[in-house]
């Protein structure tokens, strides 16, 4: 049967959400300009209004879930991005696989802290919400789909798959409706694409409140007033955005095969910017509290950071990378709109800080290089050129769409090296960061004159050097260049650490942010520097081969081909390939996929073996997604098995292809990160020519290139899944087949009934072998078997040893913290303030 | 001159520094014949080809060869202009290789005849372009 209700639901709410943003803004406008009198019932208006919004756009994200939850795939979002083998938590992850169920997430994400806002504040809440409320209707037309002429206005993921497609079976049955969706994305299937994008679009939305406090502040003319309530703000955005990116960088590293957690590519370039330039905007809020200095640099660093956040948005959504980004997004037709929204707001805001910018305060006097003021703004200034270098080149693409618009060639591509290029430049930049942040720390908590500068920092140097020496002997870091970093890092967590005491012993914990953050800094640089500049491909030239042109030779081979069972040295380690694997419902670890059939249904198979004490021969069993592989790979030292990795794949026929994930062996010091990038193709075997053997009992011969035993033959009364009848004769020849450690009985059958001859060939996928008994001769005592082969089972594996890795997510943890710290602190200030009546 | 002033000067320089490299480590998108005239100029720069993959007339992927060890192969692709050449690629077939509908190769002619990649980007078939819905459907 087909819904039409939800979706015609969705789609309403969707307009009651558009037009009650516009009816808020226009509200929140009057209630702001009205006079004492009427104040009170615009303020009512207004709210009810929001509150109308604040449903409606709740109401839109039901809509979309209850589709895909109960699975209704005459809906395109539905059919399109999930599928009946997807358990409920992945359903969730469908939500926004979409681009449609992205922007719902963003806009939801912005009610929620609309309603904050609107209980949090008092003089606030009237010029702030107007802000809000213009960035609703906006995001919300993104979803609108309404067509006005030859105008489409957003794209609205309530059409069903019938509008959405031109496929023929909907002209022959309107009502048609699929049985099963696509599916997911198998790299979205992965428990931190659960939570990575509702964190990461929270940090988007959360830029908002900064943003529209200062443009709150420039219309009323406090031009400085709107510093303290947005300052924990936007120290809120920094932790969450930062937060939303480590995740995304954790899930690249433990789902996608491309050997690390940071690519450069476009993608994530255009959020780490944003994130830069908020980074700064905290810093220079900070000093102009303390100092009233830095005011105008705050103001264009907020306008910045915002401003970024919806180019990012531009760039990642509006299909113009194309080329150039490994992640392939589609191109809805949203960018006109998307570039109108950024373009709206680029355009108030500056015109806003224009009008405003000759009666800003700004401080005479010269900041000393003593100050504190200097050493930040210095600061700030870096993090703005590091953010400057990265857009720049990730802009490539955005400028030559520009130049092509107006009917211009430009060819230039993105650098061809990107890890290389971003590296070189955001390398040092990150160590000026370091040092500035040991040395502007101390800045910040005493007043501090030549003299008393360098007493202060005799002691954090001398520990740092000490233990940098140390680290660098130990670890063996003998590149210049990563001696520097080793330095600047511990010296950056010593001088931090120093400040962390002094603060504890004197005053409370709640000032303890700054210093937090700064050593998380510290431990991510020097997390960075031994899991990327120190990364080791153990997997390298491991063939042995030659080849005729010998410059191939010269190449570094950084896989190494694994056939199944034949143990290979891999470094420290003999590894040894063992087949697939699958996962079962119930049973903790995998479970061969060569002793499981599938039975045509979803996610279900029958056994065709006992298995240990968890099934036996016959029985159905559920599998976790059935399209997953898992190629179990041990790990030996000493012929003593130590561990077992299993790196995954998955075939995904309505995805189309194959996807592949990495397994880890995570240890206290480092990590082996593995991965499959090729695997044996079972579907189409090709096999070679047959080869006939004769052999008599007891024989040993040799079976392709395996050594094989034959063991004899005993007559069936009864044969599986066949029934015998009087005067047939079955007969089961048993082979026993050698493959390195391993012994496989075949057991091809043979079978004569009313002078008819019938065979039961064996096939054996890992071995690659199929063996049929193909005649008996009694006279000669001998069975005749028919071999054909085609390849024994293999993988092609990647294994990288990451050194240290762990110092730079507990370092992101750390700096994580003293963010939460600081917010905390940011926010009692400004409810004090607000709650004697100053805000 | 004032402290302010410096760190302008500053500031100014390295992002000059910065606009320089950006311009000067940039890339280009290229055909097949340019790309071998930049070779022939001397040029090592790596750059983009835009291409597909060869098929034969029955639709199917052809030309592609992978070596003994399966770590590496080469394939032939046919750039924008028509032109056909044969590419290196020092890594496994990637999985969605031959289903890709653009493939772009990132790297540089090592001699006449072979063109080394040092990167492969491919753009699959998208999903949303899907119109075969019965067959994926039932």
């Amino acid at each position: 049967m087909m819904n039409t209700f939800m979706g015609n639901f969705g789609h309403l709410t969707t307009l009651v959400a558009f037009v009650s943003a516009l009816i808020t803004a226009f509200a929140y406008s009057q209630y702001f300009k009205a006079n004492e009198l009427e104040k009170a019932s615009w303020r009512r208006f207004s709210r009810v209004s929001f509150y109308i919004h604040a449903l409606s756009t709740s109401l839109i994200a039901v809509s979309l879930f209850e589709i895909i939850y109960n699975q209704r795939y005459e809906y395109f979002y539905a059919y399109s991005h999930s599928s009946k083998a997807l358990p409920v938590h992945y359903m969730i992850s469908s939500f926004w696989e979409g681009q449609e169920g992205a922007f719902i997430l963003w806009a939801f994400w912005n009610v929620v802290l609309g309603l904050i806002l609107v209980h949090t504040n008092k003089f606030w809440e009237a010029p702030v919400m107007v802000v809000f409320s213009l960035v609703q209707a906006f995001l919300i037309s993104m979803i609108l789909g309404v067509v006005v002429g030859d105008l489409k206005i957003g794209s609205s993921p309530f059409i069903l798959l019938r509008d959405a497609t031109q496929a023929p079976i909907f002209e022959l049955n309107p009502d048609f409706v699929p049985e099963d969706g696509t599916g997911l994305n198998p790299l979205l299937q992965n428990i931190w694409m659960v939570i990575h994008p509702p964190t990461l679009f929270l940090g988007y939305a959360s830029t908002l409140v900064p943003f529209a406090f200062l443009i709150g502040g420039l219309v009323t003319k406090k031009y400085a007033e709107w510093i303290r309530p947005a300052l924990p703000w936007a120290i809120f955005s920094a932790m969450i955005l930062g937060m939303g990116i480590i995740m995304g960088a954790y899930w690249a590293y433990v789902t996608l095969n491309f050997g690390g957690y940071w690519n450069w590519d476009p993608v994530e370039n255009a959020v780490y910017v944003p994130w830069l330039i908020l980074v700064a905007a905290i810093h220079t809020m900070i000093t102009f509290k303390k100092s009233a200095t830095a005011l105008k640099t705050s103001i264009i660093l907020v306008i910045l950071s915002f401003i970024l956040v919806l180019y990012a948005t531009f760039l990642v959504r509006s299909g113009v990378l194309g080329d150039a980004s490994v992640h392939s997004f589609t191109d809805l037709g949203l960018s006109g709109q998307l570039l109108l929204y950024l373009l709206f707001f680029m355009g108030v805001a500056i015109f806003l800080a224009a009008r405003a910018w000759t009666h800003l305060p700004t401080s005479e006097h010269e900041a000393s290089v003593y100050s504190r003021e200097f050493w930040i703004f210095v600061g700030a200034m870096t993090l703005g050129l590091m953010s400057f270098q990265v857009i720049l080149p990730t802009s490539i693409p955005a400028w030559n769409a520009l130049v092509e618009s107006f009917g211009g060639i430009s060819n230039m591509a993105p650098p061809a090296d990107q890890v290389g290029f971003y590296t070189k430049f955001q390398l040092w930049f990150a160590v000026a960061l370091a040092l500035l942040t040991s040395v502007g720390q101390f800045f910040w908590w005493q007043k501090i004159d030549k003299k008393t500068l360098r007493d202060s920092l005799v002691t954090p140097y001398v520990v740092s050097i000490l233990l940098s020496t140390a680290i660098i002997v130990l670890t063996k870091v003998y590149d210049w260049k990563y001696m520097i970093l080793v330095l600047t890092g511990i010296f950056t967590i010593v001088a931090n650490a120093t400040i962390l005491i002094k603060l504890l012993k004197k005053s409370t914990f709640k000032l303890a942010g700054g210093s937090l953050a700064h050593i998380g800094l510290g431990m991510i640089l020097i997390g960075i520097m031994f899991s990327s500049g120190y990364s080791e491909v153990i997997s390298m030239n491991m063939s042995g081969l030659t080849y005729s042109n010998s410059w191939e030779d010269e190449m570094n081979k950084e896989h190494v081909l694994l056939w199944i069972n034949k143990p290979t040295q891999m470094k420290d380690y003999t590894v040894v390939y063992r087949g697939r694997q699958k996962k079962v419902v119930g049973i903790p670890d995998y479970v061969p996929a060569k002793i499981l059939a599938s039975t045509g249904k979803v996610n279900e198979a029958i056994a065709l073996e006992d298995y240990q004490i968890h099934f036996k021969k016959g029985d159905t069993v559920q599998l976790v997604l059935e399209e997953n592989d898992y190629f179990k790979i041990d790990y030996l030292q000493k012929e003593a098995l130590q561990f077992s990795l299993t790196p995954m794949s998955q075939y995904n026929e309505g995805m189309g292809g194959l996807i592949s994930s990495p397994d880890s062996k995570i240890y206290l010091d480092k990590d082996l990160y593995t991965y499959v990038a090729a695997m044996n193709d079972f579907s189409d075997p090709e096999w070679k020519e047959d080869e006939t053997y004769e052999v008599s009992k007891g024989e040993q011969f040799h079976v392709a290139d395996f050594v094989a035993y034959f063991d004899g033959a005993e007559v069936l009364k009864e044969i599986d899944g066949y029934t015998l009848k009087e005067g047939d004769v079955a007969v089961k020849a048993k082979i026993r087949v050698l493959d390195y450690d391993v012994e496989k009985l075949l057991e091809p059958t043979f079978i004569i009934r009313d002078n008819q001859v019938g065979k039961l060939p064996v096939t054996d996928s890992e071995l690659g072998i199929k063996i049929s008994l193909e005649n008996i001769l009694p006279d000669q005592n001998k069975f005749v078997f028919k071999v054909n082969q085609y390849q024994k089972d293999y993988v092609v594996l990647k294994a990288i040893v990451k050194p240290y890795i762990n110092v730079l997510w507990i370092g992101t943890i750390v700096m994580l913290f003293g963010f939460t710290v600081a917010i905390y602190r940011r926010f009692d200030e400004f409810v004090k303030m607000r709650d004697k009546g100053l805000e | 001159m004032k402290k302010g002033h410096l760190i302008g000067l500053g500031i100014i320089a390295v992002a000059i520094v910065i606009i320089l490299s950006s311009i000067g480590d940039a890339s280009s998108y290229e055909s097949f014949n340019t790309a071998l005239e930049m070779k022939q100029d001397g040029e090592d720069k790596a750059i983009h080809v835009v291409g597909k993959l060869k098929k034969d007339p029955s639709g199917e992927v052809s030309g592609i060869e992978v070596r003994e060890d399966k770590t590496s192969f080469t394939f032939l692709l046919v750039d924008n202009e028509g032109t056909e050449q044969k590419v290196f690629y020092n890594q496994p077939v990637p999985a969605d290789f031959h289903r890709s509908e653009q493939v772009v190769v990132i790297g540089s002619y090592r001699d006449q005849e072979l063109f080394v990649a040092d990167k492969i980007l491919m753009k699959c078939p998208s999903k949303y372009q899907e119109t075969d819905v019965q067959a994926a459907g039932m």
